[in-house]
């Protein structure tokens, strides 16, 4: 195990974190070159247990949290948590994935990944955060929705589908910060947001590289999914280039679980200034602008072609 | 989320002796083709209703002379540059020879007994009828011009979920359909989802979940997680019809199971119910 590849990939880089976090000048503007790294070493990244989660994250951004309980249908999900606090002088609300840490909280949140009570308690907390006024910040960080047999029998898709129409239409600024993983339609629940940030080494995809190398390549070895991972363009720099996110917020180098006071600073830096920039928009311009952000999302690679064959119908 | 697509299988055969007899998935017997076609290629023996073409559910569901197809002409570029054994548009191109069409989707307005809809019908022959930029693009440039022009929507779900080969593109459909039926919604035209065998995945977890009536035929495999993803991550027994329409029924989540020999009567009935004629649109109530 020692002697693995990337276990000494990964000792190598933790060593040159530790290196540059003592080194006063690599606190200044940094940035790692996007081919430095491969995709499927930013998918460990973004894995990684220490990294920072969102409740670490409201721990050094929030003031004065209250955490919200509860769907009011079935359950608490601990896989997502919410509530409201204040981010500078501003009441906000609060919604995001919580992986957990300890091997008991893991399973308790069940690692991040909800139920459909997590995304109805989002739900209550975006209808509430639109109708006060409050800006609405997500935190994504989760490989998906539950797969299971209660998940599926309470409506795990309608769960998210509602989500996906709710958040569209809510009058106030939504931020949502891919900190993570940002795993399929989990992730979307708490993602049609008018901004979307991405930390340096988060990633955000329809299908984890596991699942898409079991399709594609109907094996899981760690060269396929390594393929996939590349594939997939699933990275922070690949995504603001396909105008997926707005924003690549910079990491401490060698990664966020390094330092993550650091972390949270350049987080809450590009929240205020996205937040300063959306509030000055109108309650139904903020929804008319979110309808328009994701009405382009991948409109620029259609074209007009008509097929050479085409079969008249009706 | 698109697991099944790859096992796609074509609707229609080509030739040979599969052209003459089809076994029946849900009874195994070997049925005369012909026979199981005049029955809306539903099983005479057993009620196992198969999967239709994009054609053939036309013609049993909209009247004669109706339809007049809107963006047949969108088509899909490569944003990923994706490649997996082959590249992605070298897929896509089969997909749109075997099809003639450039897509998972088809749009367009008609009338169902007498009413006029916008309606989608997704092609599950077409890459597993997953949603890429171009079926998310469609249905919601579809349903805004419900909205728009005071019409219903319809739409038949067939898809195994986003298309992986558009990446993270295509996840982003999700919401921009459900924007899009948000709009709608508003406007007080009502959206009819009728979920086909099979609808899961990214499709599920969007405009098929988010029907103000939900339907779906009898059989049609229904859900967000692939069983088998299910059963390696949970260990769990799956119960017996787990994921079928008449198990989403018992749980809440459809508000009816439909013969498809019912269903153009049926959406008939509840587009002349529901207003589905232009000019009824009433005033809210002032609160
Ligand atoms: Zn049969």
């Amino acid at each position: 195990m020692a002697t693995s590849p990337h276990t000494r990939v990964r000792a190598a880089k933790l060593a040159a974190g530790d290196r540059a976090a003592g080194n006063p000048a690599a606190e200044a503007k940094h940035a790692v070159a996007p081919a430095a790294i491969s995709a499927i070493e930013r998918v460990r990244l973004a894995r990684n247990p220490s990294r920072p989660q969102t409740l670490d994250y409201v721990e050094h951004l929030v003031r004065d949290f209250f955490e919200i309980h509860g769907d009011r249908r079935f359950a608490d999900d601990g896989a997502i948590v919410a509530g409201l606090g204040y981010f500078g002088r501003r009441a906000v609300a609060i919604v995001g994935h919580q992986r957990g840490r300890s091997t008991q909280e893991r399973i308790r949140r069940n690692f991040g990944k909800s139920h459909p009570e997590g995304y109805r308690k989002a739900a209550r907390v975006y209808d509430l955060a639109s109708r006060m006024g409050l800006p609405l910040i997500t935190f994504i960080d989760t490989q998906g929705a539950e797969p299971g047999l209660g998940a599926e029998e309470r409506g795990q898709a309608e769960a998210i589908a509602a989500n996906l129409e709710l958040m569209m239409r809510l009058e106030t600024p939504v931020i949502a910060c891919v900190i993570g993983e940002g795993g399929s339609g989990g992730a979307l629940a708490l993602g049609v947001a008018n901004v979307i940030l991405m930390q340096e080494n988060a990633c955000y995809s329809v299908i984890t590289p596991e699942g898409c190398a079991a399709i594609l390549w109907r094996e899981g070895g760690p060269e396929r999914v390594a393929d996939a991972a590349a594939a997939l363009k699933l990275s922070a720099p690949d995504l603001l280039r396909l105008k997926v996110a707005d924003e690549v917020v910079p990491e401490p180098p060698g990664g966020a679980h390094l330092d993550p006071p650091h972390a949270a600073r350049e987080l809450g830096r590009a929240l205020e200034r996205q937040l300063a920039r959306l509030e000055r928009l109108s309650p139904i311009r903020l929804r008319r602008a979110r309808e328009k952000k994701f009405a382009a999302m991948g409109a620029g690679f259609v074209s007009s072609r008509r097929v050479e064959n085409q079969r008249p119908l009706g | 989320m698109a697991e099944r697509e790859q096992g796609g299988r074509a609707a229609a055969a080509q030739g040979g002796a599969e052209d003459l007899w089809v076994k029946c998935p849900g009874c195994r017997e070997i049925a005369f083709r012909k026979e199981v076609e005049r029955n809306l290629n539903v099983c005479p023996k057993c009620g196992y209703h198969h999967r239709l073409t994009v054609e053939q559910r036309l013609t049993i569901t909209i009247d004669r002379g109706s339809w007049r197809e809107l963006f047949e002409d969108l088509a899909a570029g490569d944003p990923l540059e994706f490649h997996d054994s082959r590249p992605y548009p070298q897929r896509l191109e089969q997909a749109q020879r075997a099809s003639g069409r450039n897509d998972a989707v088809v749009t367009g307005v008609a009338r169902i007994e007498g009413h006029p809809a916008a309606l989608a019908v997704m092609d599950f022959a077409f890459m597993g009828g997953s949603m890429g930029t171009v079926v998310g693009e469609k249905i919601a440039r579809l349903v805004d011009h419900a909205a728009t022009q005071g019409l219903a929507a319809v739409v038949f779900c067939a898809s195994g979920g986003a298309r992986m080969q558009e990446g993270a593109l295509s996840l982003m459909q999700m919401a921009k359909v459900a924007g899009a039926l948000g709009r709608l919604r508003d406007a007080r035209r009502p959206y009819l989802a009728v979920l086909c065998d099979p609808t899961t995945g990214g499709v599920a977890a969007s405009f098929a979940m988010l029907g103000d009536l939900n339907l779906a035929e009898p059989g049609a495999l229904i859900g967000f997680a692939g069983r088998r993803v299910i059963e390696q991550t949970t260990n769990q027994v799956l119960p017996e019809g787990f994921q079928s329409a008449e198990f989403l029924l018992a749980h809440g989540m459809l508000d009816a199971i439909v013969p498809r020999a019912q269903m153009r009567a049926t959406l008939g009935r509840l587009l002349a119910m529901l207003g589905g004629a232009r000019g009824r649109r009433r005033k809210p109530a002032s609160a």
